[in-house]
């Protein structure tokens, strides 16, 4: 099933595209890379030709000479001097230019991946695993690296090279180059043949790799489990399988890689015989008359001197390859299409003048949703949060209803619990009031507007949230409490912190507000984490919110402290609960029990124990609430 | 620290062994065809002399395809080496961390350990599989090379010895002004990857605060860093090229001079046209040998520190091993607690358990009470042996747990402990890991007396659901309830729950007690709990604080004589009347 998911390992055209966005933003700076490259290689050929030059020119004239007169030779050399500064020169230009290509092209593939991350709709996140997500910032971006900034000079430089040889080589023979050019083409086959085996070798590898290494995250991290049952040996058989399927496909894609080598060398070598043998046949015997045995030895260096791009090329083909590979990662996650927001109803502050509201940007303002209709005219409607839920069915796969026929209505200030076993629909109807996912079939009117009119951005900070996982992000404790709102002061943090029962212990904290928090927070209790998570919701001010209950084990202290911070936090607003413990639910407006998607009860506490059915089940501790 | 490492090259050693001396008789080729190709040139080519062009284009045929053979030989043979090095001491590591005790385990931590067998393997497995190949290669090819030149005329030869230092010496400075830029780099993109990880973790929070623009930003700032510090590693890289090539270029025009002169001089006599030739072929052999051995040294600086972790890995010793006669049967669950101290650290100033005194009779429940802090899980984790007391004795079944061999005392022993994990498979699996042979049946019972055969039934594909990796997909009540079913299957003669019910409801908590009590009345139970209700029908209850037994009773025993009991159970009791 994976093989056919999977798309080919190489595809060619990302180069294209990597290419493209190069030449788009630095086309200037490439002329002039390129204009360096050629010179410097040009330079490197002379260099290499020189000896022919240095022999037929002036050592086998000054050999018959009586009075050897060094003079023109220290002048030429002193011209090659002049020309080879010109090739290092040449050669540290397009060098340092190409480093801001390389790094400016690497940097906005990264901002453009990472904004394109911030746009993709939730489901993204939801259907990809997080570390394959991450792997492309890594793995494939430094793969990429290493192709723009060193494969991609060697190969234009390669290729400048190999055409200054072949018309240098046209100069002294035509027709021996033809016969240089068809045996070139096997080494071309040769290495075609090895790399596309390889390639495939590689794609393995790196598949195993990953296996592999997620066997060894999950085990270690379970490792303590495996000591209480003494389930080394086992662990250790299946290690072993894994470990040595690995090695099976390294093994073969690092021996199909370094046959490459030797192999495109000796073919080089044997070229090289040919030439000697088929052109000092033809010079001995005179049958080509402008043959002359100068002109073969300098074409047998030439054809030494072919070899050597070629082989630079080849041994960069293998980063070539996996930069392909990891382009290819790159695009498609570049490549998702974005979470799409036609919404054009609009929060703004408005204030009151002459029974209308009029726009303003000023503090004293209220909030108000501005409602631009077809006919013209524009509606203010104050924010109040006010919400329905219309008869919403919803599927994520097109197939099986996870929602049918939800009904549910919350007055401005009212506190609506949801409750039910895991798999009920619950977080789907969170994930629905604030258009992580659309609904199938039905509306969702926030304060009579229908949410897809909404502009989404709008319509989330309308609408706070408090999750089970409680996300913090590295920085400090006051960074992240300011995450509900970026411009709040911090007396208005500390305010929010004690409203959440948070200030107490973070004072306690030895650099207290300023306390870093890192890696989600690992050194704060579960408890800690949830009520800092529940004051940036404080200080964000929502009208309505959506709250997920924590469920797992806080010690009873301070599951009533965070309770208490979540109950202070709810006073006054529209709240959806999604309720893990009855405790909390007992005051709601209204407790709706959810089963297989669908509302199988509905009405308050008292009602509901009243009706002796599934609340009244829980509630007395007969079946299980998560 | 090599020697430590190197052992994991075991049945590979041959070819670790062989590739090097393949890849010898392939330099020495390197070095012998530009000297045949010279000869043809000179007395073949030059001479007009068709017979010598065929003695030496055979010779030089038979150098290539000796040269292919070799070089394929050692590719083979090479990658077999370095896959096989990188399979044996990930092996070796794999099988060295089983060995760890808790100790241990903490010591690294799990995430450094998993670093340590993924990347820092990569790392030491691509450096040993250069090592082997050009380790070898570069100095020999720099070596026999030398000797080419030196065999060829002594006087032009001396120029290398003048170019060598000096490219020596700026490729090192090059590396060693680029390698804390690196360094400095390596630290920022883990900064980068952390935002890239919080944010794909975190989503759902970025979105419904609408801070997209606000973490665009963030990450550009430190993309924005990464590229100014890339560049500047990369500006002084960009020095090797040109240093490389005016090293070359003045190894060239002296070459040339020189060799001119000598050649005119002499007359042919000393050096020939042809040596010259060569003589600028091995130029190029020596210089780029240079070059690769400075590579070699940047590469090998990079993966020694990978390296000194592993080494760190594979020296450590657990602390915690079988005893020489161990005790092969355990013969009941009693438990005994003889003056107990225990800390983590072995220096440590304050102690988790302080001077404890605990009889525990076979077959009997005990619950454990007590606050975040006050030592109950340590206390429990002594009896599997998963630490080792640090004063004071243990028994187990009437004697020391360090008699005990290590596998019957925790199949004896089982535990569930506060950090349950599941892992990525069937149900089944995940059960069956408390007895690989047990039948399916058996499963069911275990699972019945769990209170998990009911939910496990309601899934669609029953005992065969798969488990998502660390069990996220059923609720925390239900991963804990398997993670019983799988402690049972164990038959131990002592069962301890550490903290293992506090998602699953008070009714089937109960129930779960109920069947413990029912169904294996000889196993002694051990329970660790926050709710007063799940130990409140124990044979004993234990209160700790702070290391310390702060009472030991019934429930109603404890109700009037311990204060700390009375105070939870208050609380938890005037909560639910509220």
């Amino acid at each position: 099933m994976d093989e056919k998911r999977q798309k080919p390992p190489v595809n060619f055209g990302a180069f294209k595209r990597i290419a493209k966005m190069i030449l788009k933003k630095y086309s200037k700076r490439l002329i002039l890379v390129i204009i360096c490259i050629i010179i410097s290689s040009v330079v490197s050929v002379k260099g290499l030709s020189f000896i022919q030059v240095l022999i037929d020119d002036y050592i086998e004239p000054l050999l018959l000479d009586k009075n050897p007169d060094f003079e023109p030779l220290k002048h030429q050399l002193f011209l090659l001097a002049c020309l080879y500064l010109t090739g290092i020169l040449t050669s540290l230009t397009y060098n340092l230019l190409m480093v801001t290509v390389g790094q400016g092209t690497l940097k906005q593939i990264r901002d453009t991946m990472f904004t394109k991350l911030q746009n993709l709709p939730i489901k993204y996140f939801d259907t990809n695993t997080h570390g394959d997500i991450m792997s492309r910032f890594t793995n494939d971006t430094d793969t990429l690296e290493e192709m723009i900034t060193r494969a991609f000079p060697q190969f234009i430089k390669s290729l400048a090279s190999v055409i200054a040889i072949v018309v240098a080589m046209v100069k002294l023979s035509a027709p021996l180059t033809i016969i240089v050019l068809i045996l070139m083409t096997s080494i071309f086959a040769t290495t075609k043949a090895i790399v596309s085996r390889s390639s495939k070798f590689f794609m393995n590898q790196q598949q195993i790799l990953g296996k592999v290494n997620g066997y060894i995250e999950e085990m270690l991290t379970g490792q303590k489990v495996i000591k209480v049952f003494n389930h080394e040996e086992k662990t250790k058989a299946e290690f072993d399988a894994l470990n040595e399927e690995l090695f099976e496909n390294q093994y073969k894609a690092h021996r199909a890689a370094n046959i490459l080598m030797p192999a495109i060398n000796n073919v080089g070598n044997l070229t090289y015989v040919l030439i000697a043998i088929i052109g000092g046949y033809f010079a001995v015997n005179g049958i080509l008359p402008n043959l002359t045995v100068g002109v073969i030895a300098s074409f047998l260096a030439l054809t030494r001197s072919f070899m050597q791009p070629v082989k630079q090329v080849s041994s960069q083909i293998n980063s070539i390859i996996m930069a392909l590979a990891g382009a290819t990662r790159i695009f498609s996650l570049i490549d998702q299409e974005e979470e799409v927001d036609d919404g054009y109803v609009t929060l703004v502050k408005v204030k009151e003048g002459n029974g209308n509201f009029v726009e303003t940007d000023g503090d004293e303002g209220i909030w108000a949703w501005k409602h631009p209709h077809h006919t013209g005219e524009t509606e203010y409607v104050l924010l109040k949060g006010d919400i329905l839920i219309d008869n919403v069915d919803f599927s994520y796969d097109g197939e099986k209803n996870v929602l049918e026929d939800i009904y549910i209505f919350a007055k401005p200030g009212q506190k609506i619990a949801l409750v039910g076993s895991t798999g009920a629909g619950k977080t789907t109807i969170a994930n629905l009031l604030n258009r992580f996912y659309d609904v199938s079939d039905g509306k969702i009117r926030y304060d009579g507007i229908n949410i897809n009119k909404i502009k989404k951005k709008d319509l989330r900070r309308a609408l706070g949230m408090v999750l089970q996982d409680t996300n913090l992000f590295t920085g400090t404790i006051k960074d992240n409490i300011r995450y509900g709102k970026l411009d709040a002061t911090d007396d208005e943090i500390i305010e929010a912190a004690k409203l959440a029962n948070a200030d107490s212990f973070i004072r306690r904290l030895p650099e207290g507000y300023d306390t870093v928090i890192k890696e989600n927070g690992a050194a704060l209790s579960q408890g800690q984490r949830q009520l800092i998570a529940i004051a940036r919701c404080a200080i964000n001010n929502p009208p309505s919110m959506i709250l997920d209950e924590a469920t797992s084990s806080i010690d009873t202290r301070t599951e009533k402290i965070v309770q208490d911070g979540m109950d202070k936090l709810m006073n006054g607003r529209t709240v959806f609960v999604i309720a893990h413990r009855l405790s909390t639910v007992r005051n709601s407006k209204a407790i709706m029990v959810m089963e297989h998607g669908k509302i199988i009860e509905r009405g308050n506490h008292e009602e509901l124990l009243e009706l002796k059915g599934e609340y009244y089940q829980l509630y007395t501790g007969q079946v299980e609430l998560e | 620290m090599f020697k430590t490492l190197l052992k994991s090259v075991r049945e590979y050693k041959k070819y670790a062994i062989m590739t090097p001396l393949l890849v010898m008789c392939e330099t020495i080729l390197e070095v012998v065809i530009p000297y045949l190709m010279a000869k043809l040139i000179d007395e073949g080519v030059y001479e007009g002399n068709m017979s010598n062009i065929y003695k030496f284009g055979i010779m030089l045929i038979c150098g290539a395809l000796l040269s292919l053979f070799f070089g394929v030989m050692s590719a083979i043979i090479d990658s077999k080496a370095g896959s096989g090095f990188g399979k044996n001491l990930r092996k070796d590591l794999y099988y060295k961390v089983q060995t760890y005790s808790f100790s241990n385990i903490d010591k690294f931590s799990a995430s450094s350990l998993i670093t340590r067998l993924t990347t820092d393997v990569s790392w030491v497995t691509m450096a040993f599989q250069m090592a082997i190949r050009n380790a070898v290669r570069a100095p020999f090819m720099l070596l026999s090379a030398l000797v080419m030149a030196f065999t060829i005329n002594k006087k032009i030869s001396l120029i290398f010895l003048l170019l060598i230092p000096i490219l020596a010496a700026l490729l090192g400075l090059i590396s060693s002004k680029a390698h804390p830029v690196f360094k400095k780099l390596f630290t920022k993109y883990d900064d980068l990857n952390n935002i890239v990880e919080e944010n794909t973790n975190g989503i759902r929070v970025v979105k419904s605060f609408v801070l997209e623009d606000e973490e665009i930003k963030k990450f550009e700032d430190k993309s924005q860093e990464i590229y100014n510090l890339f560049s500047k590693a990369t500006r002084i890289l960009a020095f090797n090229n040109p240093v490389m090539e005016f090293t070359m270029y003045s190894a060239m025009i002296g070459i040339s001079w020189v060799g001119a002169k000598i050649i005119v001089n002499s007359n042919m006599t000393e050096l020939t046209t042809g040596q010259l030739a060569s003589l600028i072929t091995y130029s190029t052999q020596i210089l780029s040998a240079i070059m690769f051995i400075t590579m070699m040294i940047v590469m090998g600086t990079m993966a020694l520190a990978s390296a000194q972790r592993l080494t760190e890995l594979l020296k450590e010793e657990t602390d915690i091993k079988n005893p020489e006669n161990p005790i092969e049967k355990v013969d009941d669950g009693s438990i005994e607690f003889k003056n107990v101290s225990f800390s983590y650290a072995k220096d440590a100033t304050s102690k988790v358990l302080n001077n404890v005194n605990l009889k525990i009779d076979s077959g009997s429940t005990i619950g454990i009470i007590g606050g975040t802090g006050s030592g109950k899980s340590s206390l429990v984790n002594l009896i599997p042996r998963l630490y080792d007391v640090t004063e004071g004795e243990l028994l187990v079944g009437g004697k020391n747990v360090k008699d005990y061999d290590l596998e019957v005392l925790r199949d004896s022993v089982s535990c569930v402990l506060q950090k349950n994990e599941l892992f990525s498979g069937s149900i089944k699996d995940n059960i069956r890991w408390g007895n690989e042979n047990a039948s399916d049946e058996e499963i069911v019972e275990v699972c019945k007396l769990a209170q998990a055969d009911k939910f496990i039934e309601s899934f669609p594909d029953k005992y065969d659901t798969h488990i998502e990796q660390g069990g996220t997909n059923v609720s925390g009540g239900q991963k804990q309830r398997l993670c019983i079913a799988r402690a049972l299957l164990k038959k131990p003669k002592i069962l301890i729950l550490d903290d293992s019910t506090s998602a699953v409801d008070t009714k089937t908590d109960q129930l779960i007690r109920d069947a413990f009590k029912n169904k294996i009345p000889n196993t002694t139970k051990i329970i660790i709990a926050q709710r007063i209700a799940s130990v409140q029908d124990s044979d004993k209850i234990v209160v700790l604080d702070d290391g310390k037994i702060n009472g030991i009773g019934t429930h109603d025993e404890l109700m009037q004589t311990n204060e700390i009991y009375r105070e939870v159970y208050e609380s938890q009791t005037k909560g639910k009347e509220e």
